[in-house]
């Protein structure tokens, strides 16, 4: 039982290393750095509570005497500080692990929750055609139009509007992840249904139909697992465009609080200090905020020149 | 023609009362007319009365029928901040806006065709390879970030740059307040501008660039090099023109887009415009005016896409107007 555990895994790895993704991946320096990148990052912000030397959530570390302390390669500053403090003595390292796992978070969950709205609107819209089809995309369309930060703003102020403070700091990541995830679904809805279109035509549908299989399982059994690498290309993109609306609401005060900050909100804090010299509170988280985006955007370019061999590099 | 003019119309007109439904129930559930009419001190009969002679106490069909009514006239309720009409505010805040939308679209066009057409033609030159990194990179950075990045250089370490507000501007047709005809205006455009036309730049370069690869492919730009046509009048006659047409259209859209980018750039530089005002809205709870400012961008963005799909339509012969059912 174990033996044939072990040499599936090992001929699972084969199978990875046999595989054209990672042929081309290993050949493609910009992608094994930005991916290489990438992991460090993620793995430092999950493993946060572990690796940061303060817990900036926790109120009873703060000290207003280490308030805006710089760097540590900086005159004046103090070795328990790596990056320097923020304004109200936060361990600016510290916050800034914990605003990596935020961001994070929402990115990941907000393109979760927009792939599933998006998966199954851009099937039905694309198996279904006719009357059906036209509605949903001309929602689409509607909607792409409106640029969805303008949505997600606009959506973020009313429900802002409508709780008490209290109550929507402590809902902040959830209510992101679903105004995001609402705002952002028909991108991903008119990949699927352009794929899909193509798939419809293929014998394999004609087949299952013969076979008498409902729509349903048509749909998300047979038509989807081969709709799944135009996905897979759109979703990186998605989640470095949903870690930027998150920080750009955030920036704007309708995101997460200064109290449990992501990255948007630090930079925001620091703001306000950036003429008294303290500029560490802002291009520090920025220069992160800007490092995660930039490799989930390289990833996401070279899985599209892997998927899409017809567009050369140049 | 008609027959695609009225189904725009129609579509149109099916957004802006969504719109308009969405606004009014925002308004009906977290407005409170009578919160700014009266101070806290008065009693609930009188403030009974006074919903009662509001026409509060009437069934929604018929309120809704009211806002829509007042609506269309211009007048979308009066702001609990500015003591005047939401309207009138969002006017006066207007220009401003929209001179840092049109000064950011100039510098995109002036950027993204030159280069957009270099990087088609040259795309092993080292220059082009540069411009589509940087494109990469641009695309990644945050718009706040940009302006804040700018603000840091320009203003604060070098202290060439005004770091907020309008400046001097210049009064038009007792209206319109201009920063385009004072040295200290447009001082105080040129940041704000940049930061905006940052995140638009690289989609522009990359699309002009896709459009002239596939127009320099075709056979009838083949056809004028054959004939012997200098290279020069090949790109810029045969080849840019035919680039333009989706470029006219996407950038319609996308400048409609920017809007909401103008909310990010003027929070930052502290720019008196509608956007800045809205936030500053949102603060406040000021019900009314962030009704109106969602009325009025929707109305806005309806417009432009309305227009844009109708120029698209009316210019390219290729597009099947009515949609496949002929």
């Amino acid at each position: 039982m174990s033996q044939q555990q072990i040499s599936n895994a090992s001929s699972r790895w084969q199978r990875i290393k046999q595989s054209d993704l990672f042929y081309y991946f290993s050949r493609d320096k910009v992608a094994i750095v930005s991916s290489v990148v990438f992991l460090i990052l993620a793995t430092l912000a999950i493993l946060s509570p572990l690796i940061a030397p303060f817990d900036p959530y926790d109120l009873r570390q703060l000290d207003l005497m280490d308030s805006e302390l710089p760097p540590v390669w900086i005159e004046d500053s103090d070795s328990r500080f790596l990056f320097g403090t923020d304004d109200q003595g936060r361990d600016l390292w510290s916050t800034i692990l914990y605003g990596m796992r935020v961001s994070l978070l929402i990115g990941i969950f907000a393109v979760l929750f927009q792939g599933t709205i998006g998966i199954t609107i851009g099937l039905v819209s694309g198996y279904m055609g006719g009357k059906v089809d036209s509605i949903l995309m001309r929602i689409a369309d509607v909607q792409l139009s409106f640029s969805t930060l303008m949505v997600a703003i606009i959506v973020l102020a009313i429900v802002k509007s409508a709780f008490d403070g209290e109550t929507y700091s402590s809902w902040a990541m959830v209510i992101l992840i679903l105004v995001i995830g609402l705002s952002e679904w028909p991108q991903i809805a008119r990949t699927v249904r352009s794929s899909v279109l193509a798939e419809k035509e293929k014998e394999y549908v004609d087949a299952a139909h013969v076979m008498g299989f409902g729509s349903v399982r048509i749909m998300f059994k047979h038509i989807l697992p081969n709709c799944l690498s135009p996905i897979f290309v759109i979703s990186t993109v998605q989640i470095a465009n949903a870690i930027i609306t998150e920080a750009a609401l955030s920036f704007l005060g309708l995101g997460m609080p200064v109290t449990e900050p992501s990255l948007g909100s630090l930079i925001s804090i620091g703001k306000e200090y950036l003429f008294s010299g303290s500029w560490w509170i802002t291009l520090i988280p920025g220069l992160f905020l800007i490092v995660i985006v930039i490799t989930i955007n390289l990833m996401g370019d070279f899985l599209r020149d892997v998927y899409n061999p017809k567009l050369y590099k140049d | 023609m008609l027959q695609f003019l009225l189904k725009r119309l129609l579509q149109a007109m099916l957004v802006m009362s969504i719109i308009s439904i969405a606004c009014f129930a925002i308004q009906d559930s977290l407005g409170d007319p009578t919160r700014e009419l009266a101070a806290n001190s008065i009693s609930s009969e009188e403030r009974e009365l006074l919903r009662e002679e509001l026409g509060l106490n009437d069934s929604t069909i018929i309120q809704f029928g009211r806002f829509i009514g007042r609506a269309v006239q211009g007048d979308l309720g009066n702001s609990y901040f500015f003591k005047e009409p939401a309207m009138t505010v969002i006017l006066k805040k207007l220009p401003a806006t929209l001179e840092l939308s049109f000064a950011a679209s100039i510098l995109i066009i002036v950027i993204s065709i030159p280069l957009g057409v270099f990087t088609a033609i040259r795309p092993r030159h080292w220059f082009s390879r540069l411009t589509m990194a940087i494109s990469v990179i641009g695309i990644s950075i945050p718009v706040f970030l940009t302006a804040i990045g700018l603000i840091f250089i320009f203003s604060v370490t070098l202290g060439w740059m005004p770091s907020f507000g309008r400046g001097e501007t210049v009064e038009m047709w007792g209206y319109w307040n201009s920063n385009f005809f004072s040295g200290d205006g447009l001082l105080h455009i040129i940041m704000p501008a940049v930061a905006l036309s940052s995140i638009m730049l690289p989609l522009f370069i990359r699309l002009v660039r896709a459009e002239m690869l596939e127009v320099l492919s075709t056979e009838y730009v083949k056809f004028a090099r054959a004939k012997g046509l200098s290279s020069y009048k090949v790109y810029m006659k045969h080849a840019l023109k035919n680039t333009m047409l989706p470029v006219i259209t996407v950038g319609g859209v996308q400048i409609g887009i920017m809007v909401a980018y103008t909310i990010l750039t003027e929070s930052v530089f502290q720019w008196p415009g509608m956007g800045f005002m809205f936030l500053e809205a949102v603060n406040r709870s000021d019900i009314p005016l962030i009704t109106a400012y969602i009325m009025f961008v929707g109305f806005l963005f309806v417009v432009v896409n309305t227009l844009v799909d109708l120029l698209y339509g009316v210019i390219n012969p290729m597009v099947d107007l009515v949609g496949g059912n002929q």
